[in-house]
């Protein structure tokens, strides 16, 4: 590990009304490595990269990107921040009122990095890499399946080539057959720009696909983190009970979850 | 000690709201100054609001203008006051009912869908992805809004104080028999600018107002479906009744001496 660490969150603590979703929370991910994040359905995976993002604060500790903490900075250190990451949304997220094209070069045109008038070559060079035609540029994203727009939204995530990205879900609502397709995309752009990664999911085939690490998130904290390769062989009872989805073990399954 | 309990619930949810508008209101208003400026999206916004609001505002103005018309020959020909219509067709129109009932269908119309746009953007994580794609929602939502609210109304409001005055004069000329050029040369002589002025500055201030709601409840509306349906009836009727205050405080500062 003579990587530098890319994010580390120390201590990360975030609590909505009387429920403690993190606590304390430690995790660092290293450059370029692909970390997978897999926890059961409100523990805490989402408001974790929310955090890492800014789009919430935590209530106290330190989030380190490139060793500058992160937590409380200015608004225009936020967006210089925010400019060298890229995110893939659960449902794509992707802006109902713009054509595709514009959709993945929004970042760009914004900080008119390109013209418009280059915005569709640009744009079908990067919808070429996750496997999408030219015919789809001047399509509105409400006439794409679902599995489309995962591919639209992965096209502008990598769109500002960034040296982060965040996967929430990507296999969440897709059928097996797209949920690997969107598994073999990821991997492939993780390794085409070389950016570090970080997903979160609860889809095991999926994590075991695509991270290099894996680590479980339960009860606010990292319970346990490791190779992806080990994660079957380890013989952590939390690791082994949300492997086999088994409903008693040290995993409490909480009626609000 | 619940009644105290429940005043004191109320109170304080009254004054987070009022603290939560005031804060939005300020960053939406000094984003309008600030650059970067999408003039696109202005003049997309312009167009939605002024354009595409004409032929419901106009079909409102020329009715009021008839109504008013035929209600004034009703009540003065008992006093032989029939000439006093055209000023006071003209005057209620520029004063009051031009910039009312533009308001008042324009906050149905506009209110109503900012709120739903950006309320479904919200529940969605568009105005999330805006963010990590380094663009401020403030500026690229709410910003162009309030601009084109408070440049359109009044374009919309002088649109509608001359249909409003011609409705008068259809009903004044073919249904109770004035001769044209008298009721034009009363209707002119009638006219003074503060009236129209009054009305200027009212339109300016609910244009302001009805984009503001619509920001502001879409941009804090959560909970899928149920939430964005909620925001969008908060905007139109809280929209609605700060354009009846403000109707009275404007025009309690503009003719009380």
């Amino acid at each position: 590990m003579s990587r530098p660490v890319k994010i580390s969150m120390q201590k990360v603590c975030k609590r909505f009304g009387e429920k403690r979703v993190l606590d304390n929370m430690d995790l660092d991910v290293i450059t370029g490595e692909s970390m997978v994040i897999i926890g059961g359905s409100g523990t805490g995976k989402s408001v974790t990269i929310k955090c890492i993002q800014g789009l919430l604060t935590p209530d106290s500790g330190s989030i380190l990107i490139d060793g500058i903490d992160t937590v409380g900075i200015s608004e225009a250190k936020r967006q210089a921040i925010n400019k060298q990451i890229g995110m893939l949304f659960q449902g794509a997220a992707l802006f109902d009122s713009l054509p595709v094209w514009e959709n993945v070069c929004f970042a760009l045109l914004a900080e008119h990095k390109i013209s418009r008038k280059d915005g569709p070559d640009f744009a079908r060079e990067k919808l070429a890499l996750v496997g999408l035609g030219a015919d789809l540029l001047m399509a509105s994203p409400a006439d794409l399946s679902g599995g489309m727009q995962k591919r639209v939204g992965l096209a502008r995530a990598i769109a500002n080539n960034p040296e982060i990205i965040f996967f929430d879900e990507p296999t969440t609502g897709l059928d097996p057959i797209m949920a690997d397709l969107i598994n073999n995309l990821i991997e492939h752009v993780n390794k085409e720009i070389g950016a570090t990664a970080l997903t979160i999911t609860h889809d095991m085939k999926s994590a075991k696909k695509i991270g290099d690490r894996i680590a479980l998130l339960y009860g606010g904290k990292i319970v346990w983190i490791g190779n992806a390769a080990d994660i079957d062989h380890c013989g952590n009872p939390y690791v082994e009970q949300f492997i086999q989805g088994a409903t008693t073990g040290p995993i409490k399954i909480s009626a609000r979850a | 000690m619940n009644f105290l309990q429940a005043i004191g619930r109320i109170l304080l949810e009254f004054f987070a709201t009022a603290g939560r508008l005031t804060l939005f209101t300020i960053s939406g208003v000094s984003h309008i100054f600030r650059p970067p400026f999408y003039y696109r999206i202005i003049l997309k916004q312009m167009i939605d609001i002024g354009f595409y609001s004409l032929p419901v505002v106009g079909l409102t103005a020329v009715f009021a203008g008839m109504v008013l018309a035929l209600q004034s020959y009703t009540g003065f020909s008992r006093f032989q006051a029939e000439g006093a219509i055209a000023n006071v067709v003209v005057i209620s129109i520029t004063r009051e009912l031009g910039p009312v009932l533009a308001g008042l269908m324009v906050a149905g119309r506009i209110g109503a869908s900012v709120a739903a746009e950006i309320g479904t953007m919200r529940v969605t994580e568009q105005i999330d992805a805006l963010t990590t794609l380094s663009t401020n929602p403030m500026k690229y939502l709410v910003a162009p809004r309030l601009l084109a609210g408070i440049l359109m109304f009044p374009i919309l409001v002088t649109i509608a104080d001359s249909i409003g005055i011609f409705g008068g004069y259809i009903v004044a000329v073919f249904k109770l028999g004035f001769n044209p050029s008298n009721y034009i040369q009363n209707t002119w002589d009638f006219m003074t600018f503060s009236d129209y002025f009054s009305g200027i500055v009212k339109a300016a201030v609910f244009g302001f107002l009805v984009s503001l709601m619509g920001c502001y409840h879409g941009y804090h509306s959560k909970g899928g479906a149920q939430g964005v349906g909620m925001a969008t009836t908060n905007a139109v009727v809280s929209a609605s009744i700060l354009i009846l205050s403000f109707d009275y405080i404007i025009t309690e500062l503009f003719f009380t001496q």
